[in-house]
């Protein structure tokens, strides 16, 4: 049983995609595939994060996944910690990295202090502070409420517009990957494989007035239609 | 004071003065059950060279202990970094575990001269257990995540063993230690009835020994008073030191 057959995709630099479809399609498996953390069977993957130098790609999972038992300015530090850099010569872009996601006052709490929204922002704190040319996010907000998602799909615009790495965003929501990308692609189940491609050729950055808009609408109407026709009527 | 910690103390308070009660009440020799009160006169009297035993019997607990714990870690490591070395020592390690102490102690004791080491190794052999199975499922219990995440920055084997897998594995370790605690006094008493008051050194087990052969009935609960609170003081402190240690992971916000 192989979870993707015949699966092209490419993202190109800088740009912001995303991968829609309902779990089980194997969208992790891609994103798993791209981090180099599982092997392909067969076909290739290009991916920097494959590349021999040292890890140019973070990952964010559903679950936040910070360590218990350290703090919010420790968990952030992880990555540069990991590439031998101690946590003083880490501190500014500790705090830069903090101060990107609103968590500036918290870098002393720990992960049970902080609420579901508030230890996602640590997490992308964590993947960001590498200044990393791929980004991959599984389904990141899956499980926070809809106001909490919607501040956290704005601010991560404006993340990425600063830092411009080339984002694979997995999601199951088409509102958010409507929102967000510039690309997005339909995965198609039992065999996974891309069944659409839809742009959103909405400029960034972009606001809460193009969530009200009719090109917002449409582009979703468009995305639920192809939904549709791979998975059939969405009751 | 809060009243789930006044209510424990009320109980041991009326249990004891029941206890008291019916001995005065019903006339009961004190070499049948002594009053707590005279246990405690006992314990008074006797203090001098109980305290000498009980030193004994806390050297041998708390030696066992340090040496069930880095037993106990070492093949733990050893364990969650070789699954075959698992395979076939695990084994081994529960048959330790099943057979009753009572009955390989005096084998042991036939086989190691210095009386001393005997009861080390037999209180060794009670504690280390619950160290080894539960470190050595705390060093499998890292978060999936957490791992794919130490892959992905290209973590060197200390470096997880460090960061990740060590502070994951603490709180298994603490509650092995907790059991161990407790286990390793049982062992170190155990073996010491079962050596009998052998070896020139000798612990409380060696004089509630003593004590029954002479019939000396509340020397026999002074001994086991002595035993009774070190068994607790180990259970509080490693209680405490778990807390401590972990506290940081259980705030809640």
């Amino acid at each position: 049983m192989h979870a993707l057959t015949d699966c092209s995709l490419h993202v190109n630099s800088g740009e912001f995609v995303s991968l829609l479809g309902p779990s089980g399609c194997g969208k992790s498996t891609v994103l798993r595939l791209v981090a180099g953390l599982d092997q392909p069977t067969g076909g290739t993957v290009h991916s920097p994060a494959l590349q021999a130098a040292e890890s140019d790609t973070a990952y964010v999972f559903q679950e936040p996944a910070l360590l218990p038992w350290a703090n919010v300015s420790d968990n952030v530090w992880l990555p540069l910690r990991l590439a031998g850099h101690s946590r003083d010569a880490s501190q500014d872009r500790i705090t830069a990295a903090l101060r990107g996601v609103g968590l500036q006052d918290f870098g002393a709490a720990y992960p049970a202090e902080l609420s579901g929204g508030m230890k996602m922002r640590a997490s992308i704190a964590r993947a960001l502070i590498t200044r990393p040319r791929v980004l991959l996010m599984d389904e990141p907000f899956a499980a926070l409420d809809e106001i909490t998602r919607s501040r956290l799909n704005h601010d991560l615009l404006a993340l990425w517009a600063a830092q411009g790495p080339s984002v694979l965003f997995v999601t199951h929501s088409v509102y958010e990957s409507v929102f967000l990308s510039q690309r997005v692609l339909v995965l198609g189940q039992r065999p996974g494989r891309v069944v659409a491609e839809i742009r959103i050729d909405e400029p960034y950055p972009r606001s809460s007035a193009f969530r009200h808009s009719t090109r917002y609408l449409h582009a979703c109407a468009e995305l639920s239609a192809a939904l549709e026709a791979a998975y059939g009527e969405l009751a | 004071m809060t009243a789930h910690r006044l209510l424990p103390a009320l109980t041991l308070l009326s249990l004891l003065l029941g206890w008291e009660l019916l001995v005065r009440l019903a006339d009961i020799p004190h070499y049948t059950l002594p009053a707590p009160t005279l246990v405690a006169q006992t314990l008074w009297a006797n203090l001098g060279s109980l305290a000498g035993s009980w030193w004994f019997t806390v050297k041998v607990t708390f030696s066992a202990l340090a040496l069930a714990c880095a037993g106990g870690v070492l093949i733990a490591a050893v364990f969650a970094l070789s699954p075959a070395i698992e395979a076939a020592l695990f084994p081994v390690a529960v048959i330790l575990q099943v057979t009753p102490l009572v009955a390989i102690a005096p084998l042991i004791l036939i086989y190691i001269e210095s009386t001393t080491a005997a009861l080390l190794l037999c209180a060794w052999i009670v504690a280390f257990f619950p160290i080894l199975s539960n470190t050595v499922l705390g060093l499998r219990a890292a978060d999936a995540n957490l791992r794919d995440l130490f892959r992905l920055y290209r973590a060197t084997p200390w470096q997880r063993l460090r960061l990740l897998l060590t502070p994951t594995a603490l709180p298994y370790f603490l509650g092995g230690l907790r059991i161990s605690g407790g286990l390793s006094l049982i062992g170190a008493v155990t073996a010491e009835m079962v050596a009998g008051a052998a070896g020139r050194e000798t612990g409380l087990a060696s004089r509630i020994l003593e004590a029954s052969f002479r019939t000396e009935t509340p020397k026999m609960f002074a001994a086991l008073l002595l035993l009774v609170f070190t068994g607790m003081l180990i259970f509080w402190a490693f209680n405490a030191l778990s807390h401590h240690l972990l506290r940081a992971r259980q705030k809640n916000g």
